[in-house]
């Protein structure tokens, strides 16, 4: 048995997972959404008609799927960055050389991360009702009048940006803490008998050394975004106004709540499509910048 | 060089005091939701919200494991996650091995074209393989949320990754002793690999439990449910119960918060290196 | 070479045996299971009945399983489309159309012929005609549905009023009355913003159908039904209502009695809340009445469910026996005194408890003047846009035409399928009719 022999036994389960059910099905849902598959397709094959770009067209054309386009960007525009400064911040400061007790703030911290997005999605909603929630009740406590949070249609997405800056923040900060853990102190030692006060020895150390990991991290995060599904789902249905409904939950009622799978099927491949083109706009991005 | 006393401490009480300020906002929640759900029915939505119980009460849970049957969404979401890391373990195992240290022709171009497909977002392919699993038979069964979980391009490279470390000349020597390909990989390779089996497990284990999106498009049945989908279904039908609610929460993340506090080294460890590209 | 192939034979034998049998897991167990799914409150209350149907039957096992109403018709498609529909299932009489036209139930025509227990003559001709598609009867009417008002009376005998309202504008003076009551911080009337219903009983309220030529185009636009749009955004606006769902009211319940709001649209099921939630003083504090329309009295929906025996079922017999025995009048009386659900045949209301019922006076007035939704399989698809352009056009994104038109743009495009079909004579003859 030869070694070639040997490693293609070894992939093929591996490879007959992925590519029978992920590769086959994503490329099918490209042929689906050339369709008008709906309900009456579902019971009877017939009524399946061959459409072309037709629902692309019409997606075009749906105020929906541009409110839902729009409120996915708002998500990822505004959290993308607060996330990450979020995280940013807090790897800086578990860096630091006065903190303490840094094994158990890293838990803490990342605890947020494994737990399940629907039991925490639960317990935001009651957090931020407007009646009886903490949020409102330490509001009040200032001063501040309670805010609708999730039945103002300016106020839910808002909540749900926190509520993913909140879940997700510790992931990027043990990325971005063993980025800077790799700095040489030699460097900042040097900095430090030049005069330069903190501010400046980050900006110019450890912002540009960080740059690589930054820039990974800011693609991870934002294809993540992109796919917000859970938290307005659990949360707000999409609403108040359909003020969080996003592509994916788009996509969702779609194909799972009204069985227009052809339609679903454009939504998901527009949402790929964007994901790819700003992906690499980002990478583009992130290598001028470097050079 | 020396630093004026007060100026270190300053910062130290500043340092620390943004971390604690940083450790309430991330434990305030969980720690709520555990003082909820020990409250008796409608407390929680009462005016000024209360903080601790008044009277603490395990008559949430006792509703959850009696009525709504709890246990049984527990015991599918743990069977579930158990099947699926198991069996992911190993196929991802043998490929992401194979990648390393197999040569074969076209080997480098076909890991390109695996991590490519990464940038696919999984929603995509949801519809037509819910057609497919429907063809097998597989839908609303369990291993409708099994059998497309049992290998991920993820964990390929996370084995992969790691795997590159392995030293040639042992392998090289125990093919010239006679070994087979198998062989070698169960009795050499796989005991070298345990510290990236531990994370993958862990990190599958994780995602598998959590997992709610597909579990929900998958499984009618309400028998075959998983916590998180029941949890949602609760959520909807139950939206004013908030001390249930809570209770419920408390079961679907304790689990998890318990795995990770005990294996957290590997899998902190695990994301490390499944980031830093190689 | 052969040790390593043989491993791989192993590997996969062991994989093709596990796989499938995890998906055999599952598989209920050997003996006669019946598997029964019901909605909401529903299936709670007729979880109590099933003993005695099991004890009817012995060696039989009736599974049921309970599904929330916000998202039923979603799982239900679903299992549809997984093929993993239950024998017997509760059907919101408005989906009928939809799943038989979707050959997922099972045609009832004969059974219901030759039963002794369910007798069509002695249902409401009106809800029995819901479930008859194409002159084929798919399901038995289980209780009847429609919209009230419940209302604090004592608050509104403080505004100064001594009778419900009968009409649109007396309705609103009532308000006006109320909110100058209660203030800023609370309101007159709760009108949930996640909920069609109430503005879909107003609509219904005008002579004019929702769909016209055949359910083939909407029918907003017309002046009459823009009547109804106006009236509803005007409550909002005139602050009488809270822009809000049923989930940010936490407890609606506990609110109507707090006196958060007066007026409260809702289903006869809170009857039996209602009487249940309350302390025992505030019991005589709410009454229900009919709804009042634009120039008097209002219709109402005509609402309810129905059960249907699914297509795939492999034992419609004992299907069909379940159904008969929750058909029987003695049932469904228990049944209603459960969950408030009104029976939908007349002997079913032949007792002293729904006689004596002053809730339920009300409705049986109501019951009068229901009115059935446009029977088009679309239909659910139609009525959330009409929940969402609501929505839009209380919180002000539109005014009245507009909304009007964005509704009409909506339903022509959800039912442009359903216009080819009918072109091309895929769909037999229009499915939905003049109603009387």
């Amino acid at each position: 048995m030869t070694a070639s022999r040997a490693a293609w036994c070894f992939i093929s389960p591996a490879l007959l997972v992925i590519g029978v059910f992920f590769l086959l099905p994503a490329a099918a849902s490209l042929l689906l959404s050339l369709t008008d598959f709906d309900l009456y397709a579902l019971a009877d094959p017939a009524n399946l008609r061959w459409v072309g770009f037709a629902n692309y067209l019409e997606l075009l054309q749906r105020p929906l799927f541009w409110q839902a386009l729009g409120n996915t960007l708002y998500f990822v525009v505004v959290g993308v960055p607060v996330s990450m400064g979020v995280s940013l911040l807090a790897a800086v400061l578990l860096q630091d050389s006065a903190a303490r007790c840094r094994a158990f703030f890293r838990t803490a911290l990342f605890a947020p991360v494994v737990t399940t997005v629907v039991a925490v999605a639960v317990i935001w909603r009651y957090l931020f009702h407007t009646r009886y929630g903490w949020i409102n009740h330490v509001l009040a406590g200032v001063g501040i009048d309670p805010v609708d949070w999730l039945g103002d249609p300016h106020w839910a997405m808002p909540t749900l940006i926190l509520f993913a800056v909140w879940k997700n923040f510790g992931y990027n900060m043990i990325i971005l803490l063993a980025g800077l853990q790799a700095i040489p102190a030699d460097l900042y030692e040097a900095a430090r008998i030049d005069g330069a006060n903190r501010w400046q020895q980050f900006r110019h150390i450890t912002l540009p050394s960080l740059q690589p990991m930054l820039m990974m991290v800011a693609i991870l995060t934002t294809a993540g975004y992109f796919q917000l599904f859970a938290e307005p789902y659990v949360i707000t249905e999409g609403g108040p106004v359909q003020s969080t409904l996003s592509v994916l939950y788009l996509m969702f009622e779609e194909g799972f709540k009204w069985w227009n799978l052809g339609m679903a099927s454009a939504v998901a491949f527009s949402l790929f499509a964007l994901m790819l083109f700003v992906t690499l706009i980002l990478t583009r991005l992130f290598r001028s910048r470097h050079e | 060089m020396s630093v004026p006393v007060s100026r270190s401490d300053w910062a130290g009480v500043l340092v620390n005091g943004a971390l604690v300020g940083f450790a309430v906002a991330s434990l305030a929640p969980l720690v709520w939701m555990l003082s909820v759900s020990f409250m008796p029915a409608g407390e929680a939505s009462s005016l000024p919200p209360p903080l601790l119980p008044s009277a603490p009460t395990l008559d949430n849970y006792r509703l959850l494991f009696s009525r709504m049957g709890i246990g049984s969404y527990a015991l599918n979401s743990l069977l579930i996650a158990l099947l699926v890391t198991l069996l992911s373990l190993l196929f991802n195992t043998l490929a992401g091995y194979a990648f390393a240290k197999l040569t074969f022709h076209g080997r480098e171009r076909l890991f390109q074209s695996l991590l490519g497909a990464l940038v696919i977002p999984a929603q995509v392919a949801m519809m037509p393989l819910f057609l497919l699993l429907k063809e097998m038979g597989l839908v609303n069964s369990i291993g409708g949320v099994v059998v497309p979980a049992m290998a991920s391009v993820f964990g390929i490279f996370l084995v992969r990754q790691y795997t590159r470390g392995i030293p040639d000349e042992l392998l090289e020597a125990a093919r010239i002793d006679g070994a087979g390909e198998f062989r070698i990989f169960w009795q050499i390779v796989l005991p070298l690999l345990k510290p990236v089996l531990v994370t993958l497990a862990t990190f599958t284990f994780l995602g598998s439990w959590n997992d709610f999106m597909w579990p929900l498009i998958v499984l009618s049945d309400s028998g075959l449910h998983t916590l998180p989908v029941a949890l949602s279904n609760l959520a909807r039908e139950h939206v004013q119960d908030s001390e249930l609610m809570m209770a419920g929460a408390v079961l679907t993340v304790l689990p998890v918060l318990l795995l990770f506090l005990a294996l957290q080294r590997y899998y902190l460890q695990g994301l490390l290196l499944g980031s830093v590209k190689g | 070479m052969n040790r390593l192939l043989q491993r791989c034979l192993l590997w996969v034998i062991l994989l093709s045996i596990l796989v499938p049998g995890c998906s055999r897991l599952d598989q209920p167990a050997a003996g006669t299971t019946l598997r029964f799914w019901a909605m909401g409150r529903e299936a709670e209350a007729v979880a109590a009945l099933i003993p005695e149907f099991e004890r009817r039957h012995p060696g039989v096992r009736v599974a049921l399983q309970q599904l929330p109403w916000t998202a039923a018709h979603a799982k239900l498609l679903t299992a549809y489309a997984s093929d993993a529909l239950p024998d017997v299932l509760q059907l919101g009489n408005t989906w009928v159309p939809e799943f038989a036209m979707l050959n997922a139930l099972l045609p009832l025509e004969v059974r219901a012929t030759r039963s002794a227990t369910v007798v069509q003559q002695d249902y409401f001709a009106g809800i029995w005609a819901t479930n008859v598609v194409d002159g084929t009867l798919y399901g038995v009417p289980w209780y009847v549905d429609t919209r009230l008002l419940f209302y604090r009376r004592d608050l509104l005998r403080k505004a100064g009023f001594d009778h419900p309202p009968q009409s649109w504008d007396e309705w609103l003076t009532m308000q006006a009355a109320i909110k100058a009551q209660v203030g800023e911080q609370a309101y007159a009337v709760l009108l949930p913003l996640n909920e069609f219903e109430p503005l879909l009983a107003l609509s219904l309220q005008q002579a004019e159908p929702l769909l016209r030529e055949g359910g083939r185009y909407g029918n907003f636009r017309h002046p009459d039904l823009q009547r109804s749009l106006a009236f509803y955004a005007r409550m909002f606006e005139l602050g009488y209502a809270p822009r809000a769902s049923n989930t940010q009211i936490a407890n609606p319940w506990t609110e109507f009695g707090r006196g958060y709001f007066s007026f409260y649209i809702s289903g006869p099921w809170n009857i039996a809340e209602f009487q249940q939630r309350l302390p025992p003083e505030l019991q005589s504090a709410w009454m229900t009445a009919p709804l009042p329309g634009p120039d008097g009295p209002g219709a109402s929906i005509a609402g309810g469910s129905s059960l249907v025996i699914s297509r795939q079922s492999a034992q419609p017999d004992l299907a069909w026996r379940l159904i008969e025995y929750l058909s029987e009048p003695a049932v469904q009386r228990a049944f209603h005194q459960r969950v408030g659900d009104m029976p939908p045949r007349r002997s079913s209301w032949d007792t002293s408890s729904l006689a004596d019922d002053v809730y339920a006076q009300a409705f049986r007035d109501q019951l009068e003047r229901a009115k059935p939704p446009p029977a088009v399989p679309e239909w659910e698809r139609i009525a959330t846009e009409m929940r969402l352009v609501g929505e839009l056009l209380v919180h002000g994104k539109l005014d009245v035409a507009g909304a009007a038109d964005e509704l009409d743009r909506r339903t022509d495009r959800i039912l442009e399928k359903r216009r080819w079909m009918l072109q091309n004579g895929s769909l037999a003859s229009p499915v939905m009719e003049e109603r009387p």
